[in-house]
């Protein structure tokens, strides 16, 4: 109490001080014939001079910017666009930098050289079309250059993936990564967001997992059921507020059923051989990667910086990207000189609170390990990958499944058609 | 088309002529209808709105700069649910993004930069005694006002307020399930943002009407100041582009409340497959973004306006290049329609559309180096006067062309793969439309004080505001550039969880701390402004001995602004400087003597 009535009291001298010092400032200013409309040649000579003094500030901020991050920007990229990017990058930032230093050189140059005086009359100069011609077309042509190079870039990112390319499909939800790979059949099987259940984080179809959600369905459905005849008490009126909401529910899981009960009916791609990975994936070093992207429920966003890739996942809309890995995991060590590094990949889009934390670690190795490593992996039908786990025929290839191989890329171009 | 306005105006002269008629305290300061009037109004909710979005900066630059800390600061003014112990809650994080974002682009940069200075400079600059319809210039800022009052009313609710980012893409933000800020604070935020787009369509068109009927005789559109070139322009840009924000937020709206599903489609949320499907989240990209860019230059363009009228009053020299300047104005703000897509490269749109999209955003940067060399030759040989106004806006031309620069490098589809959505675009928004935008505002406000108060503001506290803000500005998003470039993401709530990014703590404490500098800044700002108000020394007419018609009016404000019949114009507003004349200030209303050309304007 004593003590909120000091503060309280230290807090009105405080006031009171101030508004005496506000006072003295303005009798200050009164006597010395201050006026906040004219500003003296003193002002303008040390205002301008200050312009000078940022200037050079300025730049030694960008340089310290430069040196203290040098060593932890990206490490060169690991994947074979990404090199090209790097040097357009780099090419980019070449010109910004020389407009840069040039534009900001003479913008505060001239606020120090040409600070007023009174008595001095500016020179009149209204317009100059031919100078002004020239600093049109000056950044014209480097936008010109800027463009073609971006654009050759750009076109030679997005091109079809290679026809060798490893199907991977990433998938996003709130809030972590899947990552699934093809079996023995060479093809991603089909999936269906109605599918999606605790054991079947991907919604991916086959027999077991629709018949799984039927059951789990009608589970819920007995479940609602049951609410509206509650053991030992009246039978809840299904016209009551209560009554309606355990129906409206009813009908919807209903509806889900039938859902799944036309799915059953269709003909899929049956994804029971297919892997599916948390945590940490491998790619093959050297070999073109075709990920495939889907999300869960919002979009977030594939962010592999190291490979210089991302594309957003979006709900409802498949989406893609593709690149090849050109430094193994090891090596990247070895470079960085870091012998904890790891490739990341990052979700890149707001998606809600765990945004922040929603990565899978990438292992790039040499195609013997990755085969290996795929191998180990079990498919959603319980069973080991095995050697022939797809996307990887030709690693073995034999004339045999050479042909299998040529048989799976058709079957798979008659299905995106 | 000019004398026609004037003859027009009759009335309003008779009228103002007997200005001693009664005005109560509600039709003076509340409900007026006078442009002035009004214009105060949009800059203190502005500025009040523009502290609201800052203070919640500094709240999310505590958990940047220190990750998991705590702060009694965070939980005083959060609360045990958003702040447990002074930990920032990642769910309000978001929020405070969220909000930061839209109540500075919007609030702050929309309605308090073009609401105060469109009122205030419109009919001033050209010679009208007032808006075009002062009933519809009161009713666009008390909706401004109303949707204020909801975005801040937002804040306080259970479930938090929007959080889904100020861009709120559904499906993040269509569904409840996604993140409690999408319940009933997104609702809100709506609603608040339906008034917005109403209050600027209103005052948009107003302002528009004003400028073509209003003009006063010989006032012709190549006399035009700059100031009313860059504002008529803007307001073209919002009448075309709101209206679209407008169509899209219905449809969010639908898909929230209805039961449609433009947005939605194969969505498995919260254990539930949605039932809504076929719909498509681009949908509403295109639609947010067709208004989202021109939206850059809504901020961009009255920024550079009021630059180009403080560069060359107080230069003392007539802007280097009038036609081109406007010619760039008019190119921007016909390019500005165009290039939406820049923000959509790795959605999944078709990679033909973004190549399109990547030449024509870049052929913005040809109109923009032409202002920016534009003026910088303006200052060439001129006879400079560092008023704070002037160092505001040699301010904002270093931030243009700072920030204008590395948007090269983003507008490059096959560059923008790699630093999309990190820092490095965080860096060059703020600094481009952000810092630009705010620090030629302050330099309007400090230049045109004097007309709206009739007082000066304090020049050496001007002159110490301006270089806080000047070098934290630069302080807080300079660095930004280096840790976007390393891929750090963007609304990460902290990055410590990935090893390669946990690096950067000690740059984001360096940017935090600026960050609070620059916020202290703004304090000093606030005094200077409401001290000057009541203290500031009287001031003259025409103080910056300027040219235009707005200093030709008495300093105390009447209705109609020109106590006798409306000034007559005979020049275009530069002849700074003139050769043959003997002072360097020719106002517009000098007739041209015997054998003075104007260079055809």
């Amino acid at each position: 109490m004593m003590l909120t009535l000091l503060i309280l009291f230290v807090g009105v001298l405080g006031v009171l001080a101030v508004v005496q010092l506000i006072r003295v400032f303005e009798l200050a200013r009164k006597i010395r014939g201050h006026r906040d409309d004219q500003v003296t040649n003193r002002e303008n000579r040390f205002q301008s001079r200050m312009m000078m003094v940022f200037l050079f500030g300025y730049f030694a901020f960008f340089a310290w910017c430069f040196w203290v991050t040098k060593d932890k920007l990206l490490p060169e990229s690991a994947s074979e666009h990404g090199v090209g990017l790097d040097w357009l990058l780099n090419f980019n930032f070449l010109i910004i930098t020389i407009a840069f230093v040039l534009t900001h050189i003479a913008l505060f140059y001239f606020a120090y050289r040409y600070s007023g005086h009174r008595g001095h009359k500016a020179v009149y100069m209204s317009h100059d079309n031919r100078l002004e011609l020239v600093w049109t077309i000056i950044p014209a042509a480097f936008m010109a250059v800027i463009i073609i190079y971006g654009l050759n870039a750009w076109n030679d990112i997005t091109a079809d993936a290679p026809e060798d390319a490893h199907q991977i499909e990433l998938y996003s939800f709130q809030f972590a990564w899947r990552a699934r790979y093809p079996g023995q059949d060479g093809i991603l099987g089909d999936a269906n967001y109605n599918l999606v259940s605790s054991t079947n984080d991907m919604g991916v179809m086959t027999p077991k997992f629709l018949d799984e959600k039927i059951v789990e369905l009608e589970g819920d459905i007995a479940l609602e059921t049951a609410k509206l005849k509650p053991e030992g008490y009246p039978e809840i009126d299904p016209s009551s507020t209560m009554g309606k909401q355990y129906t409206k529910e009813i009908n919807r899981l209903e509806r889900h059923k039938k859902r799944i009960q036309k799915l059953q009916q269709l003909e899929y791609q049956d994804a029971g051989d297919d892997i599916m990975i948390a945590d940490t994936f491998h790619i093959p070093v050297n070999k073109p990667v075709h990920f495939v992207f889907r999300s869960r429920d919002v979009i977030h966003s594939a962010y592999m910086p190291h490979f210089r890739a991302q594309m957003n996942t979006v709900p409802g809309t498949p989406t893609e990207f593709h690149f090849k890995p050109i430094v193994t995991t090891e090596e990247m060590r070895e470079k960085t000189g870091d012998e904890e590094f790891n490739y990341y990949l990052y979700c890149n889009k707001i998606c809600g609170s765990s945004h922040y934390n929603m990565k899978m670690i990438i292992i790039v190795e040499d195609e013997a390990s990755y085969a290996e490593w795929l191998a180990e992996q079990t498919t959603y039908n319980g069973e080991p990958a095995g050697e022939l786990a797809t996307g990887f025929h030709h690693l073995k290839s034999t004339p045999e499944n050479e042909e299998d191989k040529q048989e799976a890329t058709e079957d798979e171009v008659a299905q995106m058609n | 088309m000019a004398s026609h306005a004037a003859t027009a105006h009759a009335p309003a002269s008779a009228h103002a002529a007997d200005h001693h008629h009664e005005e109560n305290f509600f039709t003076k300061y509340l409900f007026s209808q006078d442009h002035k009037m009004i214009g105060k109004q949009f800059l203190i909710t502005g500025t009040f709105m523009a502290f609201v979005g800052m203070m919640l900066s500094i709240f999310f630059r505590l958990q940047l700069g220190w990750p998991g800390e705590k702060f009694a600061i965070l939980n005083f003014f959060l609360g045990d649910k958003w702040a447990p112990e002074g930990v920032l809650d990642p769910n309000m994080y978001l929020a405070l993004v969220t909000i930061h974002g839209t109540i500075m682009v919007f609030f702050l940069l929309t309605a308090g930069l073009s609401g105060t200075f469109a009122n205030l400079l419109i009919p001033l600059q050209i010679g009208a005694r007032d808006m075009a319809s002062g009933f519809m210039n009161m009713l666009s800022y008390w909706l401004f006002f109303l949707s204020s009052a909801i975005m801040i009313g937002s804040l306080f609710v259970e479930t938090g307020p929007a959080a889904a980012g100020w861009t709120i893409y559904p499906p993040l933000s269509a569904l409840e399930e996604a993140m409690p800020g999408s319940g009933i604070g997104m609702t809100l935020w709506l609603v608040s943002m339906t008034l917005f787009v109403a209050s600027s369509l209103i005052g948009g068109l107003n302002y528009i009407v004003t400028i073509i009927n209003l003009r006063t005789k010989g006032m012709t559109m190549t006399r035009l100041p700059l100031t009313v070139w860059a504002l008529f322009v803007t307001a073209i840009l919002g009448v075309l582009s709101f209206p679209v924000l407008f169509a899209g937020v219905l449809l969010l709206v639908f898909d929230r409340s209805f039961g449609t599903s433009f947005y939605l489609s194969d969505i498995n949320i919260g254990g539930m497959a949605l039932e809504q499907t076929g719909g498509s989240p681009l949908l509403y990209q295109h639609l947010f973004w067709f208004l989202g860019h021109p939206e850059v230059y809504i901020i961009l363009l009255p920024a550079l306006g009021i630059t180009s009228e403080v560069i060359a009053v107080n230069s003392r020299k007539p802007i280097f290049g009038y036609r081109a300047m406007v010619a760039s104005i008019l190119a921007i703000g016909f390019l500005s329609f165009i290039v939406w897509g820049h923000h959509m490269f790795v959605t999944g749109m078709n990679p033909f559309v973004g190549a399109v999209f990547t030449f024509t955003t870049l052929l913005i940067a040809i109109p923009s180096a032409v202002k920016a060399f534009n003026f910088i030759s303006t200052l060439f040989k001129g006879n400079i006067q560092f008023t704070p106004a002037m160092m505001f806006c040699v301010g904002m031309v270093s931030t243009f062309i700072s920030g204008g620069l590395t948007g090269i490098i983003l507008a490059d589809n096959a560059l923008d793969i790699n630093i999309h959505d990190t820092y490095f675009v965080v860096a060059h928004f703020h600094i481009v439309m952000g810092l630009s935008a705010v620090l030629a505002m302050f330099g309007g406000v400090y230049h045109w004080f004097p007309k709206m108060f009739g007082r000066m503001m304090n020049k050496k506290l001007g002159y110490i505001h301006f270089w806080l803000t000047f070098a934290s500005g630069y302080g807080v998003f300079f660095p930004m550039h280096f840790t976007g470039l390393a891929g750090m993401p963007r609304r990460y709530y902290q990055y410590t969880d990935f090893p390669m990014l946990a690096e950067f703590t000690d740059l984001a404490q360096l940017i935090s701390a600026f960050a609070i500098l620059g916020a202290i800044a703004q304090f000093l700002f606030a005094f200077n402004f409401f001290y000057s108000i009541f203290r500031g020394q009287k001031a003259e007419q025409n103080p910056w001995k300027s040219n235009t018609l707005e200093w030709t009016t008495p300093v105390e404000h009447i209705h109609g602004n020109w106590p006798g019949p409306l000034p007559t114009v005979h020049r275009w507003a530069y002849d700074y400087s003139k050769p043959g004349k003997d002072v360097d200030v020719v106002p517009q209303t000098v007739p041209l003597e015997e054998g003075e050309t104007d260079e055809g304007h």
